[in-house]
C-alpha cells in the first residue's frame, strides 16, 4: 500500500515523464523573447527550474548570512516597553516618535520611565516595571485656555476673510481681535490635537475636554498667540488673560481681561497673585485653589475651574478651639470656645482654608477635604511607626 | 566617446522629464500620494528610491543579460526582478541597520515600501525590453529615481500650501491632490518636444 507521500511522488513523476517527451508548437512565451516556431519544453523547463532554484538558494543564502552578520541585538524590552506607549507619536516625552522613546528609556538609566504623558500614571508604572526604574507619580496635566474673549464678549478691530486658521490669520495684521493677545478662535488648536480632546464652542472660542485631554502640549505649540497653556490639573483657579496692554487698553478691547488692578494680590492669603506686564499671574505652587480672587476680581478674568465648589460643615470632634473663626476669610464660622462650631452656609465660599487649618480635622464637605484627611492620616501613621 | 555620454544624458531628460513615470506613465501613484504630504517624507523617500533604483537596475541588467538570455528564459523576467528587488530591499535593510543606524531611522520605513513598488519593477523591465547596456541602464534608474523626486518635491511643496487653502469640501484630501496631480501632467507634457530624433 503506498503512503500519501508515496502517491504524490508517483503523481510527480508521471508528469515529469509525460513534459519530457512531448515537444509543445508555439509554446506561448511572451515578454521579450521573440515568438519562435518550436519551443524546446524539457530544456525550457529544465533551465527554468535551475534558474529559480539556483536564484533562490542564492537570495535566501545571502540574506541568512547578512542577517547572522548584521544582526543587531534588540532588547526585547524595547518592545514591550512600546506596547504600553500611548502610539500617539505626539513628541510630548521630547523624542521624535514612541520608539525612539521606549529605546532611550530602555538603553539610558537617566531617562525617566514617565515621560509618556498620555499614556498617564498606569503607562509610567507599566515602564517603571519592564525597565526596572522607579516612576514618580506624575500628577495629570491639562490644556488651559487663557482666553475669555468670546465674540460677544470682545471686539474686533477689522473684519477677516480669509483662510479659517489661526496661523494664517496671525499673518493679516496679528489677528483681527482688538486685543493682540486673545484667542483667535479660528480652531487650529482643535485640528492639531491628536486626542479630540478640543472642539470649539459656540462663542469663538475652544473648549477642553478634560476626559480626554492628556496634557501632551500639541496645541500649546500650535498656538501662534500663546493662549493654550498646560497646567498641573489640581491648578484649578487661574488668571485667563495673558493681555500685555494697559488696564484702559484691555479694557476697551475685551470685557473679561485683566486689567492689572492688584486686588488679587491684596485679596490672596498665600501671595500667590504677581501683577507684571500689566496683568497678574498666579504663582501655581503657592495656589492653595481657595477662590477668594475668583469672587474679588471686579472683570471676572479669574475663573475657577472647580465646577461647583461644596461649602463646609462641621463635624462632632470638634474641639472649639476656634481657629476657623480666625482664617476664614469671609467670617462664615462662628461658635463658642470649647463648644462645636458651625458655619454659615450662605456666607462660606468653599474655599477649603479652615479644613486645611483645623487641628483635629473637624470640618468636612469642601473640595480638599478628603486629600487634608488622607495627609492626616498619613502624618499620624508615621508618628506612630517612628514611636 | 562624445555621442556616448550624449546619449546617457538623453536617457537621463527623457526618463526624468519627457516621459516622467509619475506625470506621464502614472506608475507609482501610491507611494507618490503617500508620502507627498510633508516636505521631509517626501525628500527622504526620494532618496532611498533613487538609491534603491540604480542598485536593482545594475543588478537586474546583470542577472538577465548574463543568465536569463543565455538560458532563453526572459519570459520570466517580472517574476525574477521582483525577486531580485525583493531580496535587494530586505539585505540592505538588515545591512543598513547595523552598519549606519542613523541613516536606518531617517530611510529604513520607506524601504519596505519601496519593495513592491511599479516604478522599481518598471526600471529593469524597460531596461530589459529596450535593450539598454549596463551604464545605460543604471542612467535611466538614476534618470528614473530623478524623475519620481520631482515629481515627490513637487507635489510635497504644493500640498503643504493646499493644507491652509479653501478647498471645497467634497474635494479635501485625496481628490484635489489627483487634480493637481493631473494638472502637473498637463504641464509635463510640454516637454514631450524637448529631444527630437
Amino acid at each position: 500500500m503506498p503512503t500519501g507521500l508515496d502517491r504524490k511522488k508517483i503523481a510527480l513523476t508521471a508528469v515529469f515523464l509525460v513534459l519530457l517527451f512531448t515537444q509543445v508548437a508555439f509554446a506561448g512565451v511572451g515578454g521579450g523573447i521573440e515568438a519562435k516556431e518550436t519551443v524546446d519544453i524539457v530544456p525550457l523547463v529544465k533551465w527554468t527550474l535551475v534558474f529559480l532554484a539556483g536564484l533562490g538558494i542564492v537570495f535566501g543564502a545571502g540574506l541568512a548570512i547578512a542577517a547572522k552578520r548584521f544582526a543587531v541585538q534588540i532588547d526585547p524590552r524595547v518592545e514591550k516597553v512600546k506596547d504600553v506607549l500611548a502610539h500617539a507619536h505626539c513628541g510630548a516625552c521630547g523624542y521624535a516618535g514612541c520608539e525612539q522613546y521606549a529605546e532611550a528609556v530602555v538603553n539610558n538609566p537617566d531617562v525617566s520611565p514617565a515621560l509618556c504623558i498620555p499614556a498617564g500614571a498606569k503607562g509610567a508604572e507599566a515602564v517603571a516595571l519592564i525597565t526596572g526604574k522607579k516612576a514618580e507619580i506624575k500628577e495629570p496635566q491639562f490644556a488651559r485656555i487663557m482666553c475669555q474673549g468670546s465674540t460677544s464678549k470682545s471686539r474686533k478691530k477689522f473684519k477677516y476673510e480669509g483662510v479659517i486658521d489661526c496661523r494664517a490669520a496671525v499673518l493679516a495684521g496679528g489677528g483681527d481681535k482688538a486685543c493682540a493677545y486673545g484667542c483667535l478662535g479660528y480652531g487650529t488648536c482643535t485640528r492639531v490635537c491628536p486626542f479630540d480632546a478640543l472642539h470649539m464652542g459656540n462663542e469663538g472660542l475652544p473648549v477642553v475636554d478634560i476626559t480626554k485631554c492628556t496634557g501632551c502640549r500639541k496645541c500649546e505649540q500650535a498656538c501662534p498667540k500663546k493662549v493654550i497653556e498646560v497646567l498641573p490639573a489640581s491648578r484649578m483657579v487661574l488668571v485667563t488673560c495673558h493681555s500685555r496692554d494697559k488696564g484702559g487698553e484691555t479694557k476697551k478691547s475685551c470685557d473679561l481681561g485683566c486689567i492689572a488692578c492688584g486686588m488679587c494680590v491684596k485679596v490672596c492669603p498665600f501671595d500667590a497673585p504677581a501683577v507684571q506686564n500689566n496683568f497678574s499671574k498666579i504663582d501655581v505652587n503657592k495656589c492653595k485653589v481657595c477662590g477668594l480672587c475668583v469672587a474679588k476680581c471686579p472683570t471676572k478674568a479669574i475663573v475657577d475651574f472647580i465646577p461647583s465648589r461644596s461649602k463646609a460643615f462641621v463635624m462632632d470632634n470638634c474641639i472649639g478651639c476656634q481657629i476657623c473663626t480666625k482664617v476664614c476669610p469671609v467670617d462664615a464660622p462662628s461658635g463658642e470656645q470649647k463648644k462645636k462650631h458651625s458655619i454659615d452656609q450662605i456666607k462660606c465660599i468653599g474655599c477649603g482654608i479652615c479644613t486645611a487649618k483645623c487641628p483635629v480635622q473637624a470640618i468636612d464637605g469642601t473640595f480638599n477635604a478628603q486629600e487634608v484627611f488622607a495627609a492626616a492620616a498619613a502624618k499620624k501613621q508615621k508618628q506612630t511607626v517612628a514611636a | 566617446m562624445n555621442s556616448e555620454f550624449t546619449k546617457l544624458f538623453e536617457l537621463i531628460i527623457s526618463a526624468s522629464l519627457i516621459n516622467n513615470f509619475v506625470f506621464t506613465r502614472f506608475l507609482g501613484l501610491c507611494i507618490f500620494f503617500g508620502v507627498s504630504k510633508k516636505m521631509e517624507t517626501a525628500v527622504g523617500m526620494s532618496i532611498t528610491f533613487t538609491a534603491v533604483m540604480m542598485i536593482s537596475a545594475a543588478l537586474s541588467w546583470v542577472v538577465f543579460s548574463y543568465l536569463m538570455v543565455p538560458l532563453g528564459i526572459t519570459f520570466l523576467e517580472i517574476i525574477v526582478f521582483i525577486g531580485i528587488i525583493a531580496g535587494l530591499v530586505q539585505a540592505s535593510d538588515t545591512i543598513m541597520r547595523k552598519v549606519s543606524p542613523g541613516l536606518y531611522y531617517k530611510l529604513g520605513i520607506y524601504l519596505a515600501l519601496i519593495s513592491t513598488n511599479c516604478i522599481i519593477l518598471a526600471v529593469p523591465l524597460v531596461n530589459a525590453g529596450e535593450k539598454y547596456t549596463f551604464i545605460q541602464s543604471i542612467a535611466f534608474g538614476l534618470g528614473s529615481g530623478l524623475g519620481f523626486a520631482l515629481a515627490l518635491i513637487i507635489m510635497a511643496s504644493i500640498r503643504e500650501k493646499l493644507e491652509l487653502a479653501d478647498v471645497p469640501a467634497a474635494f479635501k484630501g485625496l481628490p484635489m491632490a489627483f487634480v493637481i496631480t493631473g494638472l502637473i501632467a498637463l504641464a509635463f507634457t510640454g516637454f514631450s518636444g524637448l529631444i527630437t530624433l
